[in-house]
């Protein structure tokens, strides 16, 4: 077993498949909601200026996410 | 016998539909397809905010269509949900028409997973049929509406395809009996269903609704349901089984969320159906698809703003350059027009009220339409495109320092057109801190009706070459001071939490022609509507308060002098005196003296004063007005006649810029104010509103004035 990260410790382009969210309440529902769940795929599209924003896609869909919002998301990612 | 027996001579069939889905899969374009509505569309995630109503007949049938705001899931957190969610729930309806976007369904069903618990027939609208045949996605429609028990119909709003067929099965649907769709769940829910289910068959237990659909709801924990059963005797034994049961699913599934739970089975299910009726034709491998090669571009780290910036710079550069060009045929028309049909009135008040009054007002104001226009489709391309969530995303790094929301942008840019729906889309910000921090500044982005007014003087005391770029400044000005004022709001009256930043970007999209001409022509339309009505009106009232009461002390003294003059020069500018004094004691002229003192500290005269508060019932009185005192003051004797020229010899420079800046950041207008109240939630945020505007408008104006005084070395106004 590969040990699991933060999503934001990813580099730009990784793939990885969401083991656990660590968010609570409304904000967990939200991110369920776009389909940023356990056992998800993800991808990490990039950063925005001063890197507060990343951009990822989950499935075919493309989600902004503030870094804090996205350190909770626990992947393990693919050997690249 | 007689009265006994219900006549119903016609039997007239009403079908009311709840059109649901997810924010932008086109359920506003579906339903303008179906009905020729004109609701409004656009590429993003929020467009709209209220549910609003359409009416149509199809054969013998009347329809009405309810468009409701776009939901991710049936949750009720910001004011948008909360309506759809209210609407679900607690409103008649007969059907609910699910649009889903055909080239992301794994997304959007869950949705419709959850809308398949609640017991309404419904029909799935696979929208977007046009972009899924691009993108080789192939679905097989007969399966998929087998596998989920729900008539599922292949559409294409944008090409206005299956539209017919999506009737039929509406009224299909309508007509035969509720079919309970199928929803399959993993076999260690289901075995916890089983029970619960069983449990109510061996009761006898019997609702409008199957037993199994409540055993979900209740697993579920549906408010509803749970109500219900609560106050039954049968609830003593049913609920230890259903902690059983919960604890038992929540082993399984390894969380204590039942909300998670349950979004994970629905994304099994839906992955699994998606599997057996969905097949890709082309893979979507390595190969970037164009929205990523132009994101590569437009939301660039570095280049992302520049570009951004860049793009404004050139609309405005646009609204300016290219505005002015048909500006001064309006300008010449009117002046004809004013000629030609003053020539035909004899009563010289009635001429002059018609010529100097309506006229000039409405000429003022039509005087601008090109501008508008372009500033119209500059934001209706911002909104189709999907650029708008971008920008959103590129600047919530940046908007987040100053205690904004990245998507506290969408409704900021909304105000550039108006701030009416601006304010209505400020419902998308989640946070309620954030929502009237956002409400507060909307105003400071100058809506399309100032922009007649920054025109008017850039064209008046500027180059045309640098005219634009002028333009340019006031609005990221304006824009600047609506941030550093977030920023003062956000310390001192709305602390309150930081909302996370979550937002789905869309794919570019090519907008249709057909749809910017649509946007353009009802907002244009409504601008020069707004024209002829209200402002023609404003206009009238505004000239008789400034031409009446007529002074004949002020006639017969001036009258003499100019007999006595010694050439046709002195004359005229006798004449013009004559109508200035004239001005100054109309009605209009004593209240704009009487109010004059509070505004000589930042520079603006009685007349400029005047257009400011007729400016607090729409900002385009503010150009009218301007048109009827200078018309009126005038006199026939000016050559050049038009009003810029007459800005620009009237008014100094300096006093022209606190003018600016006061139009800038003062109040909205009346019927914004009025929005504004109503989305804030009362009329005290309305007096914090005037207060934080007026205070901030006057401080600043006087702030310009002195410091423009100070550089052109211009001497200050003076008390008369
Ligand atoms: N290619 C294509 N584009 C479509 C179709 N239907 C809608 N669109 C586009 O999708 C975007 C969203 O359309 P809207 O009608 O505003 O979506 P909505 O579901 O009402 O969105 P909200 O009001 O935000 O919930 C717009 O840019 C439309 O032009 C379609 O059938 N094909
Ligand atoms: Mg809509």
């Amino acid at each position: 077993m590969r040990q699991t990260v933060k999503l934001t410790e990813c580099m730009k382009g990784c793939r990885a498949t969401i083991v656990k969210l660590h968010a609570q309440g409304p904000l967990k529902q939200r991110l369920v909601s776009f389909g940023v769940m356990k056992g998800a795929r993800v991808e990490l599209m990039g950063f925005a200026p001063v890197k507060s924003t990343v951009e990822i896609k989950v499935g075919r869909m493309r989600l902004a996410l503030r870094k804090e919002e996205a350190e909770l998301i626990e992947v393990n990612a693919d050997a690249q | 016998m007689p009265n006994s027996a219900p006549v119903c001579p016609v039997t007239e069939k009403h079908i009311r539909i709840a059109l649901v889905g997810q924010p932008n899969v086109g359920k506003s374009m579906l339903t303008n397809a179906i009905s020729d509505a004109r609701l409004h569309v656009g590429n993003f995630s929020g467009v709209t905010v209220e549910k609003s109503e359409v009416f149509f007949d199809y054969k013998d049938y009347h329809f009405t269509i309810v468009d409701l705001p776009g939901t991710y899931a049936f949750t009720d957190y910001s004011i948008e949900e909360r309506v759809t969610h209210d609407f679900l729930c607690n409103e008649a309806y007969d059907l609910m028409i699910n649009v889903v976007d055909s080239t992301n369904l794994e997304k959007n069903l869950q949705l419709t997973a959850e809308l398949m618990t609640m017991n309404k027939k419904m029909v799935l609208a696979l929208n977007m049929s046009d972009e899924a045949d691009r993108e080789g996605i192939v679905i097989d429609y007969e399966y998929l509406s087998k596998l989920l028990g729900v008539a599922a119909v292949r559409v294409s709003a944008a090409a206005k395809l299956g539209i017919g067929s999506l009737i039929e099965s509406v009224i299909a649907v309508h007509e035969a009996p509720y079919q309970e769709p199928k929803l399959v769940f993993s076999e260690a829910v289901e075995e916890e269903i089983g029970l619960i289910a069983s449990y109510l068959d061996e009761h006898r237990f019997s609702a409008v609704i199957s037993n199994r659909n409540i055993a979900i709801n209740l697993l579920q924990n549906e408010k509803k349901t749970y109500r219900t059963l609560h106050d039954l005797p049968l609830w003593t034994e049913l609920q230890p089984l259903l902690i059983e049961a919960d604890r038992h699913i929540e082993m399984h599934h390894d969380t204590d969320d039942v909300k998670e739970v349950f979004a994970e089975e629905y994304a099994a299910f839906i992955r699994g159906v998606i599997t057996e009726t969905v097949r890709y034709t082309e893979q979507p491998v390595e190969k970037k698809s164009p929205t990523e090669r132009v994101d590569d571009l437009l939301i660039h780290p570095v280049l992302g703003i520049p570009i951004f910036l860049f793009l404004m710079w050139g609309l405005f550069q646009l609204t300016f350059e290219i505005g002015n060009i048909p500006m001064e045929w309006i300008d010449a028309f009117f002046g004809w027009f004013g000629g030609t049909v003053g020539a035909t009135i004899p009563n010289a008040d009635i001429r002059s009220l018609v010529v100097d009054g309506v006229i000039a007002g409405v000429g003022a104001v039509v005087l601008f339409t090109p501008n508008i226009i372009i500033l119209f489709i500059g934001i209706a391309l911002l909104e189709s495109t999907g650029y708008m969530s971008r920008v959103a995303f590129l600047l919530d790094g940046f908007f987040h320092k100053f205690g904004l929301h990245g998507q506290s942008f969408i409704p900021l840019v909304t105000g550039f057109g108006c701030s009416i729906p601006a304010y209505m889309s400020a419902r998308i910000l989640k946070n309620d801190s954030d929502r009237l921090l956002t409400l507060f500044i909307i105003g400071f982005m100058s809506c399309g009706a100032r922009l007649p007014v920054y025109v008017l003087f850039t064209g008046a005391f500027f180059a045309p070459s640098v005219a634009g770029n002028v333009l340019f400044a006031i609005y990221i000005a304006g824009a600047l001071i609506g941030l550093i004022a977030a920023k003062v709001l956000k310390m001192t009256a709305f602390h309150g939490q930081d909302e996370p930043f979550v937002m789905e970007m869309p794919k570019y999209r090519l907008p249709s022609v057909k749809l910017i001409w649509h946007t353009v022509l009802t907002k244009t339309l409504m601008y020069l509507k707004k024209a002829g009505t209200f402002i023609a009106g404003a206009s009238m009232l505004v000239w008789f308060l400034s031409s009446y009461p007529h002074s004949h002390e002020i006639e017969a003294a001036y009258g003499a002098k100019i007999e006595q003059a010694a050439d046709e020069r002195a004359a005229a500018h006798l004449t013009v005196e004559a109508d200035a004094a004239q001005l100054e004691q109309s009605y209009l002229g004593r209240i704009g003296k009487a109010i004059e003192p509070f505004f000589t500290p930042i520079g603006l005269d009685w007349k400029m004063a005047i257009a400011l508060q007729t400016g607090l019932a729409a900002k385009e009185v503010v150009v009218s007005t301007l048109g009827v005192l200078y018309a009126v003051g005038e006199g026939v004797t000016e050559t050049d006649k038009t009003l810029i020229s007459a800005i620009r010899t009237h008014i100094p420079f300096a006093s022209a810029v606190a003018f600016i800046v006061v139009i800038m950041l003062y109040l909205p207008c009346l019927a914004a104010s009025v929005v504004f109240t109503r989305e804030a939630g009362g009329i005290r945020y309305f007096i914090y509103l005037f207060l934080f505007t007026t205070a901030t408008a006057y401080a600043l104006a006087f702030l310009a004035y002195h410091l423009t005084l100070m550089v052109t070395g211009a001497p200050a106004l003076l008390p008369h």
